[in-house]
Formats: structure tokens, sequence, C-alpha cells
């Protein structure tokens, strides 16, 4: 007996709540944006310079007591909280204490890390610091800079990579698709306040490369199925390749998922973030592959007589519709 | 129609079996070290039990080559420095001033008496008392420029003679600067070099960043501190004439004078000669010593150039003091007993044995020719890179499970191929990192898992276009072939577009992000040859010796 995530054969209409889901991923994407100018992002130090200096002890992290300890070295904007993880052995107590940049200072200010690991020191002989990290506000502005750049960078590679191999259409709608599953994950990072540093850049990138692999699959079957049935209308050509890719999008998702939660359990809360990124973005493309990808297409149309100059967007989606 | 020729076959097997075998030190990590630490000693010509019995830890048939672990995993420091390249105009101007001053009092007719003047450091600014002469000066420096031997600066002379009323300023052409800023930066790049390498640390990265950073990650090292220790100090060692003594921080000074303090006494402070004598650029020896009262000092030797000018200036002040400037304090200032024509000294001051061993190793390995400002450092304890590889390696495991069982569940025989092709597929991606000194950082193994979850992708689907193609009933045979035929297009479009991306993410990345892009593309190539290669073998395989009349994918 065979595992079968989906029947052999299905026939869902995928267009059939095409306003319900275009427009759900429309609301979502504003929101995304809303919340991203609300909330704003919880920038690591990799953006807006500081130094993060994760503690270790045996003896219970108070976070009242570190506070204390640091408020009379008046270091401005000080954060400390308290690390959990399901992998921590019973005596591992773990906090992460940040400090902004200090004003006037280009470059790191190792005086300042000695200051509080002395403070700390104080509260409890037995902490160390497994790790210090410290980053000056000129690095952090060009990090900002470069991984913008990267994201532009890998959108525009898209781009023009599908509409070498496809068509311009398929080219928008998979940027569309792209554009909404970034944006939707600046949302969740936004909305949770998860620490957004370069790793979560790296991240963002992999979830344009797993869904443009998603949508890169679907178009393959569509290009196959618009030769293979020339005279049915695009929106049904469409339902029949998404049904028959189906399968594979599923089992594909279902693995890739399998393995992010593994490790997202018990691969360790340093890059907790990270993989929750990639995993919200694997969940989020598959959907945008099959939602938002071909919407657009649909919503643009595509010249299927190459004889004919294209007769334009609107018209070719009117013919269909009629 | 399915035969794959015999060749084909054992080159693909070949590539499995050489990727399992290059993968293998891995297995053995803390051993495999230990055994290349061991022969690199021992070629050294250095042995000891100790050494033997490590290097008896693997056989030295089987590759030893191991995946570098990064500063996340293994522990250890990071640093980005800034050189400031403009430190260096300074002396350079410096250098060339006996030049001008020759060359001006050759034209002492027209030009008058000549004084230089106080000025920014990049600049190089004389007054001449008759400044009707300023053309002949002005003609007189320009014929010292020589012309930029670099490629970019063809054409272009080294410095750049302007004038304003009686003051002429001499400073480096624009081609000039960028020369200099490239040596200072290959003359940094090496020192640091050398001076890691002292301290005998594991393969430390020293790779130079944009026009003047350096990134500098050495593993095992405590701290970013320890490291800043070890190369920070610039060692900048001068000897200058001396002027007067004071024990006033804002002493008046002349033009070209420069207040230094004592290194041991607060209070004091020397007036020197901004120019010095001699530099620690000309020294070619140092060693730890102890003077005649047997207290520990430092021994140096000067190259020719270097001899000759400390001993005509030691000829002519015999009786006048001059100071040992060691990184803007003086070391020791004593008086000139005698000429020392053959360029060999010794610098006294108050060590102790420690210091003037390190002070000897600094001064050997040269002085850094610019100050480093540091944007960047990081401290990773190797506890905590310990604890990532523990959980890395566990979620792994388990991730592997989760979709093994996935696959088997749903391909059933086919699945089990596509396992064991995932099983390679790992093998390989570690195999081709230890081959090429890859690094493994945390996001790394979260790209070996991404992709353990992903690599299935191109089996999927293929099995199921083997599925679709079995329904229009063509036959066993013929619905594999056509299977592998027409998943390909998908297969290629839908990597080659991740590929993309990680190549942008290389090139623009840096550190871990690098790292993550590397196993990530290394994934895409391994897990795209294990699908439409190593599987199709296994099942080409399966087929032939079994000719089953039906399928069931």
């Amino acid at each position: 007996m065979r595992l079968r995530l989906v029947p052999q054969e299905t026939n869902f209409d995928f267009f059939r709540f095409r306003k319900v889901t275009f427009g759900g991923s429309v609301v979502a994407v504003i929101a995304s944006i809303v919340l991203w100018l609300t909330m704003g992002l919880n920038f690591g130090i990799d953006f807006l310079g500081g130094t993060t200096i994760r503690t270790e002890s045996r003896v219970e992290v108070n976070v009242g007591a570190y506070r204390d300890a640091l408020q009379p070295l008046n270091l401005g904007d000080v954060s400390i909280t308290e690390v959990f993880d399901p992998t921590f052995a019973d005596d591992q107590n773990v906090a992460m204490v940040r400090i902004q940049a200090q004003d006037g200072a280009e470059s790191v200010t190792p005086e300042v890390i000695a200051t509080v690991e002395d403070a700390l020191r104080m509260v409890d002989p037995a902490i160390t610091f497994p790790s210090v990290e410290s980053v000056g506000p000129k690095v952090s502005g060009e990090l900002v800079t470069t991984a913008l750049i990267a994201l532009a960078a890998a959108m525009a590679a898209m781009l023009f990579y599908i509409w070498l191999r496809f068509e311009w259409q398929f080219a928008v709608g998979a940027v569309a698709a792209l554009v909404h599953d970034v944006v939707l994950t600046i949302g969740i990072f936004s909305l949770l306040q998860i620490r957004f540093d370069l790793a979560t850049i790296a991240a963002l990138l992999t979830v344009l490369g797993y869904s443009i692999n998603d949508t890169v699959v679907l178009f393959d079957r569509l290009r196959e199925n618009l030769i293979k049935y020339k005279k049915t209308p695009l929106m049904e050509v469409m339902n029949r390749s998404t049904n028959e890719t189906l399968s594979r999008t599923l089992m594909t998702s279902g693995t890739t998922i399998v393995a992010l939660l593994a490790l997202i359990i018990l691969g360790g809360d340093v890059i907790r973030g990270f993989v929750f990124a990639i995993l919200w973005g694997v969940i989020v493309g598959t959907y945008s592959s099959v939602y938002v990808a071909k919407n657009v297409v649909l919503m643009l149309g595509i010249n299927r007589d190459p004889k004919k100059p294209d007769s334009g967007a609107g018209t070719q989606f009117g013919n269909i519709d009629a | 129609m399915l035969d794959i020729p015999l060749w084909k076959k054992v080159l693909i097997l070949g590539i499995c079996a050489a990727g399992l075998l290059m993968a293998l030190p891995n297995a053995n990590y803390s051993n495999v070290e230990r055994y290349n630490d061991a022969v690199s000693a021992m070629e050294g010509g250095i042995t000891s039990p100790e050494l033997e019995a490590d290097a008896a830890l693997w056989p030295s048939m089987l590759p030893s080559n191991l995946m570098n672990l990064g500063l996340d995993l293994r522990g250890g420091a990071h640093l980005l420095a800034e050189v400031q390249v403009e430190d260096v105009y300074g002396s350079r101007m410096d250098g060339y001033w006996p030049a001008v001053r020759d060359a001006l009092r050759e034209e002492r007719a027209t030009v008058g008496t000549i004084r230089r003047q106080p000025g920014p450091d990049s600049e190089l600014r004389v007054r001449i008392s008759q400044p009707e002469g300023m053309e002949a000066a002005v003609a007189a420096v320009r014929a010292l420029a020589q012309p930029i031997a670099t490629f970019t600066g063809v054409g272009s002379s080294d410095i750049e003679v302007s004038s304003a009323g009686d003051v002429l300023t001499v400073q480096l052409s624009e081609a000039e600067r960028a020369a200099t800023d490239d040596r200072t930066m290959q003359q940094s790049l090496e020192i640091i070099r050398r001076r890691v390498d002292e301290a005998g640390t594991r393969e430390p990265t020293i790779q130079r960043q944009g026009a003047d950073r350096i990134l500098i990650q050495v593993p095992g090292i405590g701290s970013a501190q320890e490291l800043k220790s070890l190369i920070g100090t610039t060692a900048k060692l001068t000897f200058h004439p001396v002027v007067g003594q004071t024990s006033n921080p804002n002493a008046r000074l002349d033009g070209r004078q420069i207040l230094v303090p004592d290194m041991d006494d607060a209070g004091t402070f020397y007036i020197l000669e901004q120019t010095p004598v001699v530099t620690g650029d000309d020294l070619v020896d140092s060693q730890p010593a102890f003077d005649q009262n047997g207290l520990p000092a430092v021994t140096f030797r000067f190259n020719g150039a270097g001899a000759r000018d400390f001993g005509i200036y030691t000829a002519e002040n015999i009786g006048s003091p001059f100071a040992i400037v060691l990184d803007d304090e003086v070391v020791t200032a004593p008086v000139i007993q005698s000429a020392i024509p053959g360029g060999t000294g010794q610098i006294t001051g108050n060590f102790d044995v420690t210091e003037s061993t390190q002070l000897s190793i600094l001064l050997r390995a040269g002085a850094l020719p610019a100050e480093m400002t540091f944007l960047e450092e990081r401290t990773i304890g190797p506890e905590l890179g310990q604890d990532s590889i523990d959980a890395g390696r566990i979620a792994a495991s388990i991730a592997m499970a989760g979709v093994v069982v996935f696959m088997i569940a749903s391909y059933g025989l086919f699945g089990v191929f596509a396992t064991v092709a995932l099983l390679i597929n790992v093998a390989l991606i570690v195999g081709i990192l230890s081959l090429i000194g890859g690094t493994l950082t945390l996001p790394g193994i979260a790209g070996i898992v991404l992709t353990v979850g992903m690599a299935v992708d191109a089996n999927v689907l293929v099995f199921e276009r083997i599925r679709e193609e079995l329904r229009t009933a063509k036959g066993p045979a013929r619905a594999i072939q056509l299977g592998y035929e027409r998943a390909l297009s998908a297969i290629v479009d839908a990597n080659l577009t991740t590929f993309i991306i990680a190549v942008i993410l290389f090139v623009l990345g840096s550190g871990p992000v690098r790292g993550f892009s590397v196993t990530l593309g290394i994934g895409i190539i391994t897990s795209v040859f294990t699908a439409l290669f190593v599987t199709r073998v296994f099942v080409v395989m399966w087929f032939e010796r079994r000719r089953p009349k039906t399928l069931e994918v």
C-alpha cells in the first residue's frame, strides 16, 4: 500500500475561488507591509551595529539582576532576553544581552564589552560568555545595502532567466510570486519580532530559490500542455497542469518541510530564526506558485499563436472569461 | 532503449565511490585532524613519539582532506579591520624630504634659503626665501619625479608639485596614492599573516576585502581581544634625535617637532625631531637578549642603508641623546657614547623576558605600515560551536530519516533507490567540500538539511512522470525512458534558477552566508547528478535483471 498524498487523478478547480485566493494574497501582502511599517523589523546588530553577548551559567538567569547591573553603565538601549531551547541541558541557562551601537563610535568598542562582562560577573561569578559579537555602525550600513542589492539582483536574475526560457508573462508572474513570498516573510518577522539579520537575508534568498523552483516546475508543465492542447482555454490548461503536478508539489514540499521541522526543533536556538524563515517561505512559496504566479499569468494572458502579434493583456483575458 | 553503456555505468558509480571515499575522513574528524597535524609537523623535520602515534591514527593511503569547520562551529575569533592607508603618505613625504632639500640646495643661487614648513602629513611644504625663483624650484623638484610602473598609472609620475606664493608643495599624485594604498594593503596582509602564523594557530583566514579592509578569522583562539593584541600592535620602531625633555604635556613645539611620552615614566615627555634618523623598515633582525647588567633587552640589526644612516648620525652626534620610539612611546633615550658603524644595537628598557621576546617577534615580523581600526569583531566559544555541531548532526539524521520514510512509503522500491541516491548525495557534498577545502558553517549545515529535503525533488519529478506515462500504457521500459526524458526540462530549469541564487549569495555574501551558498550550490549539482544518473543506473540495473511486465512506482 503506497502513501498517496493526493488521489491518482485529481481535478480540482484551482481558479474557482480565484478572487478569494488572489484577493487573500493581496490583502496578506498589504497587511505585511503595514506591519512592517508600523511595528518595524527587529534588526540584529548586523544591520544596526552594536554588540550581542551570549551568556551561559549554571545558575538561573535573573534578567532583573542583569538589568540592574548594567543600568549604571549608561549604555543606552540594552535588551536582555533569556533563551530557552529543548536542546539545552538542565543546568544550562542562556541569555542574550544586546547593547546598541555607542554614539560617536565608528568602530567597535572593546572597552564597553569588557565593562559589561565585568558587571555581569559581579552578579553571577560562574557566568561564561560563549559568544560576543560586535559590529561597528560603518559596516552595518554597508551590510544593509549589500543585502538589498543581493535581493534585487536575485529577482532581476530570475526575471531575466524565466523571460529567456518562457514568455515575459511567466517572468512577471514568477517575480510577482517571489515578491509575495519575500514580503510575507518580512511581515511575519515584523509580527513576531524575530531577529532580522544577515542570516535572515540568506534565508530570504533561499526562499526565493525554493519558490522559483516550484513555480518553474508548474510553468514547465503549463508550457508543455499549451502545445498539447492548442484549442483549450488557458484557464483549463492551467488547471490541468496544476492537477498534474499537484502530487509532486505536495511531495517535495512535504519532504522539505519534514527536514526543516527536524532542524527547527532540534537544530538549536542559534539558527532557529534562519530555519523558521525558510520553513515559512517554503509554505508560502508553495502556495504562491499555485495561487499567485498563475493568476498573474492568467491576467496578463498568453499569446498562443506566435504568428499573430501579441494582442495585449486585457483582451486575451476577456476572451477566456467569455 | 533503457541501455546505459557500461563505461557510463562505471563512470557514474566510480564518481559515487570517489565521493564516498573523499567524505570518509570526516566521519573520524578529530583523529584525521591530529593525523594531518602530525604529518605536516613531521614533514617539517620534527619527530616525537606522540607525533608518530598520531600519524598512525589514519591509514596514509586513504584521502585525508577534511572540510574546514567555520568559526561558528569550531569557535574562534573574527575581525574586520580597516587599514588607515593615508597614514603612509606622511612617511612617504618624509622620505622625499632629503632629496627635495638636496635638489633645492643646488639651486640656492636662484631660490635662496629653504625651510620645511609644518602642514598636513600628506604634503611636503617648503618655503623659499626668494619667491621669484619659484619656477626654477618647481622645475628642480619636478625633476625628481619618477614615472609610475603600475598598470593603471601608466604615463603619470609619482609626485605633484605646486606652488603658492613662496611656499612649494609636494604631494603624491592620484595614481601614486592608489599604488601606495595597494602596497600598504599587501604589506599589512603579509605582516598579519606572519604574526598569526607565529602564534601557530590552525587554518587562519586572512583576506583582503574591498579597497582597504582585511578580514581575519582565526579558529581556536580564545577571543577577538587576544587576536587583536596579536596583530594590532603596530610595533613601529623609529630612532629620533632628541631636542629636549619636559614634564609639560602641552609643551610648545617648533615646526617639525613632536612630543612623545615616556613608556615607563608617566610624567616625562620628550621633544623629538619629527623626521626619524632610521626606522624599523631598515631592520633585518631582532633577538631577545640580556644587557650587561643581566636585564632583558632586545638586540637589532639594520640593513646596509639603515646601518649607514645610523653610523653617520651617531658619528656626528656623539654626546647628544637620541630616542628609541616604539608605537609613539619612548622606550629609552640613551646618550650616544660613540659612533655605531656596524648597524647593530640593543634596546634596554623596563622589560621582563616575555616582553622582550614578544617585542623581538614583533620587530622581526616588521611594523604594520599603517594603523588599523576594527569595524567588526566576533568571538565564538568552542563549546557553543560543539553544541551547534551536535544539534545539527541530530537534526540532519532525523530529517534524513523522515524523508526516507516518506519516500519509501510513497514510491516503494523506487523510493529505496532514491534513498540510496540521497545518502550518496550527502556523501558527495561532504566529499566535494573536503576536496576543495570548503568551509562548513552553521547555515551550511542548514543548507545540507535543506538540500536533503529538496534533493528528492528531482527524483519525485521523474517518478511522478513515470507514473503518468504508465497510465498511458506504453509498457514499463518506455514509461521509464519517457519519464526521465520529459522530466528533464523541469529539473534543469528549476535547479538552474536555484543555482543562480546560490551564485548571487556567494558573490554578495560574506562569512557564514557565503558558506551556506557554497553548500547550497554544491548540493544542487550533486542532487541533479544523483537524480538523473545515479538513481537511473539503479533503476535500469534493476529493470534489466527483473524485466517486470508491470511496474508500480
